[in-house]
């Protein structure tokens, strides 16, 4: 019992930091510019068709990695620049149409570009072997360097976020966007700068999950819904809520899965939400706005 | 309606009519313009386009009458179907039903069929919006979405009835009087549903209830000090819509004699926005424009190319960014 429970902790705890890379994007783009973006998961799923291509062409996973976020964050920032940047003025429901378009346009695109069949990805050589955690628990290394970049990159953001000055602009334009251009931020640049991050963020989530889950057409989708249930419980706009509840995502999702029966374990994370959410209805740690 | 078309400038009255007139006139004699141009599909097409006009309209009551949106509103299509369906399956495998304690017989016959459908389509909503109407904003379009993932993964893990693969109906529903496998039949009865629910929701929006609903809408700061309870008043809107929506269930599982999870994903969720979006929101032509120009832009572009959603998409986001108040906007005037 206790060895499958600490593997499947463990296994909770990866898709934890992939969820937390890709709504840490999402909770800065909602909280700040108070723009639903569902098509977050198609720049995943682009990061991953990017890293997966130039992995076999290269043999480098480390150039694989930095080739998807560069070129992700560019498409990020075009994005931005030329379609959402149109809706910060406009509800959500166009902005979830518009995204809703955007996915459409982007499915068809990867598979018009790279085929219908989903693109093999291997786990860098380097990484394949595994450790004994525990007598007869043998557990792949890659997992572990998973967990251990994703806490990295999120201690490397709490820290941009809490403790610099771009970080500081960052949180003042979350609470009064109007008072931060008032003081003469380039807001607009801000935007930019924050969305192409929020990108290069999904992109990484990506490329360091492809080889574990599968890189094919509409794998944003599924992911994207778990991370907007992410930001729903963390409350929108909070990077430390945001954390908090990609880890209990990621282990409720993953525990659901091995221990309930089929049918409601699926079910979990949603349950889960609507608990929080009826307990709090603005998440465990609202932003203030 | 004719009071205010009559108030209109006459400018506007002839567009209005130049628009109604010729789709009105289009739906009734569809099924004789396609049977003399031998092209029986079309008239599926013209079903299908009814149908989902039907259940974007439910939608609309809620998110452009209502302005709550949600991003879950499939599910109740879904569950209407699923109803007629699996009655249906245990109905033709001679199975009996269990649910918990009760063992029912299944059955074809709509007159049982549909109002149990219905009923649950009617429940759930009532449910679903019982706990999500305590939220507001952004967090009640993620927990409507919450929601109607979890009736998705549930329809999924139904093996018996599919599951991923979804199951077939053998036959349609049963009605006295009516052949609902006659296309033609089907059409008419989908034509008349749409309609009589047009009427209902062009009566519901003058009534005093939706008054009070577009009242909410408008200013619910402003509702509450009048005295009014958004709550309730909300919480009815969208259980009614349920309905409607899981009687629009129940006619697209008769068309397609098919339904599977994707009918309840989050995709036809937003699929049944874009059609609201398309036609106008909160207009009562809206879903049925939208509807018509959703279904014909997908059928059309599909026809010319094989990456549709290459240009589809694309589409969908120019419409949305350029015409503001969609389809209905060209022909009726800006609302003071």
């Amino acid at each position: 019992m206790l060895p499958i429970l600490l593997e499947q902790t463990l296994n909770g705890l990866q898709l934890g930091v992939t969820l937390f890379l890709l709504a840490s994007g999402l909770t800065l783009v909602l909280g700040i510019m108070r723009l639903v973006n569902l098509a977050h998961g198609s720049l995943y799923m682009v990061g991953a068709y990017v890293a997966f291509t130039v992995q076999p062409a290269t043999g480098s996973f480390l150039l694989a990695l930095f080739a998807a976020v560069i070129a992700t964050a560019i498409l990020g920032a075009v994005l931005e620049r030329f379609l959402f940047e149109k809706l910060y003025s406009r509800g959500y429901l166009e902005q979830v149409i518009v995204s809703f378009g955007l996915i459409m346009f982007l499915d068809e695109l990867v598979r018009v570009v790279w085929g219908p069949l989903p693109l093999p990805a291997a786990i860098p050589d380097m990484f394949e072997w595994s450790i004994e955690l525990l007598p007869g628990l043998l557990y792949p290394s890659y997992r572990l360097v998973i967990i251990a970049a994703g806490l990295v990159v999120s201690i490397l953001l709490y820290f941009l976020v809490t403790h610099t000055k771009l970080g500081m602009m960052v949180r003042a334009g979350a609470s009064d966007r109007r008072m931060i251009s008032a003081l003469g931020i380039n807001i607009r640049d801000l935007y930019t700068a924050v969305f192409a991050g929020g990108a290069a963020l999904a992109a990484l989530a990506g490329t360091m999950a492809g080889p574990i889950y599968s890189v094919q057409i509409g794998m944003g989708e599924a992911i994207l819904v778990q991370s907007l249930i992410t930001i729903v419980i963390g409350g929108i706009g909070s990077i430390r809520g945001t954390a908090i509840a990609a880890v209990l995502v990621g282990i409720t999702d993953t525990l659901g899965r091995v221990f309930l029966p089929p049918g409601i374990s699926q079910i979990a994370i949603y349950v889960f939400m609507t608990i929080v959410l009826v307990w709090r209805p603005r998440g465990l740690v609202p932003a203030h706005a | 309606m004719l009071k205010k078309l009559l108030s209109l400038p006459i400018k506007h009255r002839l567009l209005i009519l130049a628009g109604v007139a010729p789709l009105a006139l289009l739906l009734a004699f569809a099924p004789f313009v396609f049977e003399v141009l031998e092209q029986p599909f079309y008239l599926r097409v013209a079903s299908r386009i009814l149908v989902f006009a039907l259940a974007a309209s439910s939608l609309n009551l809620v998110l452009g009458f209502g302005g709550m949106v949600s991003l879950g509103h499939a599910a109740f299509v879904g569950i209407g179907s699923y109803v007629v369906a699996i009655l249906a399956w245990h109905a033709s495998n001679e199975v009996p039903l269990s649910l918990g304690p009760f063992v029912i017989a299944g059955t074809t016959d709509g007159l049982v069929a549909w109002p149990v459908a219905i009923l649950a389509a009617m429940l759930s909503a009532c449910i679903i919006g019982a706990i999500s109407l305590r939220t507001s904003g952004l967090y009640f379009i993620m927990i409507t979405l919450a929601f109607a993932q979890m009736i998705y993964y549930y329809a999924v893990s139904l093996q018996q009835y599919g599951g991923d693969d979804g199951m077939r109906m053998r036959g349609r529903s049963i009605l006295p009087g009516l052949d609902l496998s006659n296309r033609t039949t089907f059409y008419y009865f989908a034509l008349a549903s749409l309609a009589l629910c047009l009427i209902f929701l062009f009566c519901l929006a003058r009534s005093r209830f939706g008054l009070v609903i577009s009242g909410i809408r408008q200013n619910e700061t402003r509702m509450r000090a009048l005295g009014i309870e958004p709550y309730p008043y909300q919480l009815t809107c969208f259980t009614i819509s349920g309905a409607i929506a899981g009687f629009a269930g129940v006619l697209m599982v008769n068309l397609d004699s098919f339904v599977s999870p994707a009918d309840l994903s989050m995709a036809r969720s937003s699929e049944l926005i874009a059609m609201i979006l398309i036609g106008g929101v909160g207009s009562l032509w809206g879903p049925l424009l939208g509807a018509g120009f959703y279904i014909l832009g997908q059928l059309g572009l599909g026809t010319l190319t094989t990456y549709w959603p290459l240009f589809f998409g694309p589409a969908l986001i120019v419409i949305v960014l350029f015409a503001r108040r969609g389809l209905v906007g060209l022909f009726v005037p800006g609302r003071s």
